[in-house]
């Protein structure tokens, strides 16, 4: 049995207090008028020419990405860029909270898939890893009612994340009016609901079977049960998660659809959860637990970290090389606003997420020295992480982005979250899913 | 030179690789190991050298990416300038999305292929070449462990052989060793 140890439950309580201390403060300094708004550029253009100077050509920059017409513009005037800056500004702590929200639940939802992947194809070399991967998924449970809330308070329009909740911006758009029936709060909501309903069932059951099947000396039932309701949900999952990837993500930019969108987030999810699952291990093994892990398991969890990196980068491009390439207005302006706003999250990603993997974990030796893999895990967490910004960062605060206090106290807050239920919930059960028929298999794994 | 070998057959890779622990173990020689499939990890546990395949696979990926960087930047940017996708940037790194599949895949055929014919060269195989297999129940299901028994008691080796689960062993002296 796994004990938490007071050290690690009061860091996580830390990161916890810190974490909503900072967001606090990030709501705080939100400015409320487009005085502040003056006033903090004002003073932004007097701390640094460089930085004034990008502020200023915003002043005159046409933004595309939002569709509206030149006229329109000038007919603002001159307050209409501050209004437009005044809403990033006050977007922005919402959509770090958001970003951090999905990219520590979306580690869970990869690491349940990946759960009921092992069951679903019989493997033989992972049940040592089980009581990891039911840990990690634990978060599910709290991370999901935390994002729901945060969903729901978005899609009726308390905060002004998605666009398409705004009924005055919906009045003046076509393409959002028939989108309508789709993307209005009412059936996001109750959809988001069905989505995690589903996920958080299937995760109850299969925990549930797993610890009964310890008990259960005289047959595999539990383990049968798992394997069906595991193959069932992964049928799920598929379809849900991609419908999950248009509403909670692609609808920030509600003109904009790419038809892989939903593999696209599968990969990113699925890759954290996995590496996720590495770090948690490896930790556990450093401090004395998962005898039975040997460094076979970290060799194969290694090698899907850099299988799925390479799968993820293989979808990014697919998505990207065709947009690129066919040029059309109303597709390639996402790429446009990520390239010429995100310039250094966007490419940096790129080489976070593919070459250093591809590079670090291309040896067969080192993705059994541990501590190459943690390395190459807490790149591919960070550019998961930052992947997750691009998607919906571009569309809430545009230009006004930078990793402020409020990004990283809300990534502070849900990792603190994240650890204290992972580690609590390994507390609950051995560590060893003894009943599981393949357990010998997976002990004497070697490769 | 003329050497005395023993060659034990064994019926299932388990309890071949669990014999080639053992007779390891006893500080017996290996010469090789003859299987019908591939065996996981019966390079380990022969105590065989790391292969260098892979580092010339990764070089030979290397050239075919140069080869593809260097052909298409002549045939497409410099000698004959073309428009891609109607952004006449005329520039390698700007177009470089248009270009990306084709550096992908000559990398995998280079390394591929030359790690192919590397593979083949280095283990002395080609066309018509007469097969090494001591014995063909290798090709279906029987696993073949030759033991260099030149310097020990023949017996006795053969004895704990037997013991380690070999279903058939035979003695044979080889004229010259054509390893």
């Amino acid at each position: 049995m796994y004990t938490l140890s007071n050290r690690l439950r009061l860091f996580s309580v830390i990161l916890m207090i810190v974490g909503l201390v900072g967001l606090v403060i990030g709501f705080s300094q939100r400015p409320g008028s487009i005085e502040e708004v003056k006033e903090m550029m004002a003073s932004h253009d007097a701390h640094g020419g460089g930085h004034g100077d990008s502020q200023i050509k915003e002043n005159h920059g046409g933004d595309e990405g939002h569709g509206e017409s030149a006229n329109e513009k000038d007919a603002h005037g001159g307050d209409a860029h501050y209004e437009h800056v005044l809403h990033q500004l006050q977007n922005k702590p919402w959509a770090s909270l958001y970003v951090a929200a999905f990219f520590f639940f979306m580690i869970a939802l990869g690491v349940l898939a990946f759960y009921a992947i092992q069951f679903a194809s019989q493997s033989g070399w992972s049940p040592v890893l089980f009581r990891v991967m039911e840990a990690i998924t634990a978060y599910l449970v709290p991370g999901g009612i935390i994002l729901f809330v945060i969903l729901a308070l978005s899609g009726f329009h308390i905060n002004h994340l998605f666009v398409w909740a705004d009924p005055e911006v919906v009045a003046h758009d076509a393409l959002l009016q028939g989108k309508a029936s789709w993307l209005n709060g009412t059936w996001f909501i109750i959809r988001a609901a069905f989505f995690l309903g589903g996920w958080i069932l299937y995760r109850h059951f299969a925990v549930k079977y797993s610890r009964l099947q310890d008990e259960d000396t005289t047959g595999n039932k539990w383990y049968k049960k798992s394997f069906k309701i595991s193959a069932a949900f992964l049928v799920f999952f598929i379809y849900t998660e991609s419908m999950m990837s248009w509403d909670w993500i692609m609808s920030f930019d509600p003109h904009w659809f790419s038809t892989l969108f939903g593999w696209y987030v599968f990969a990113s999810l699925f890759v954290s959860g996995i590496t996720t699952i590495a770090l948690v291990t490896i930790y556990l093994k450093s401090k004395g637990y998962l005898e039975f892990v040997n460094n076979s398991h970290i060799h194969d969890l290694a090698k899907f970290m850099f299988g799925i990196s390479i799968f993820w980068t293989y979808l990014w491009f697919s998505q990207f090389m065709l947009i690129w390439y066919s040029n059309i207005p109303e597709e390639v302006t996402y790429f446009i606003t990520r390239i010429e706003d995100y310039k250094l999250p966007f490419f940096g990603m790129l080489i976070m997420n593919f070459i250093f993997p591809l590079l670090v974990l291309m040896n067969s030796d080192f993705k059994r020295v541990n501590w190459f893999v943690v390395m190459a895990g807490i790149i591919i967490l960070c550019g998961h992480y930052i992947d997750v910004f691009n998607m919906i960062m571009p569309a809430t605060v545009g230009k006004s982005w930078f990793i402020g206090i409020s990004e990283i106290s809300a990534v502070l807050l849900f990792l603190g979250l994240f650890l204290f239920v992972v580690f609590r919930a390994l507390t609950k059960a051995p560590l060893l899913a003894k009943g599981n028929p393949y357990l010998e298999e997976s002990k004497h794994f070697h490769y | 030179m003329a050497s005395k070998v023993i060659h034990a057959l064994y019926i299932d890779d388990d309890i071949l690789m669990d014999a080639v622990k053992k007779v390891r173990a006893e500080h017996y020689h290996i010469e090789e190991v003859y299987t019908p499939f591939p065996v996981h990890g019966l390079d380990k546990a022969m105590g065989l050298p790391h292969t260098r395949l892979a580092i010339t696979a990764f070089m030979y990926g290397c050239v075919g990416l140069t080869v593809a960087i260097t052909m298409m930047n002549y045939i497409m940017i410099e000698d004959w300038p073309q428009d891609i996708g109607g952004k006449p940037s005329f520039s390698y790194l700007e177009n470089m999305p248009a270009f990306v599949p084709i550096m992908f895949e000559l990398t995998v055929f280079f390394a591929a292929h030359l790690m192919v014919i590397t593979f083949y060269m280095r283990s002395k195989l080609w066309p018509f070449k007469k097969a090494e297999n001591p014995d063909v129940r290798t090709t279906d299901d029987h696993f073949l462990m030759e033991v260099n028994a030149s310097n020990h008691d023949v017996e006795q080796l053969t004895n704990f052989l037997g013991d380690t689960g070999a279903v058939e062993i035979k003695i044979i002296d080889k004229e010259e060793d054509n390893h």
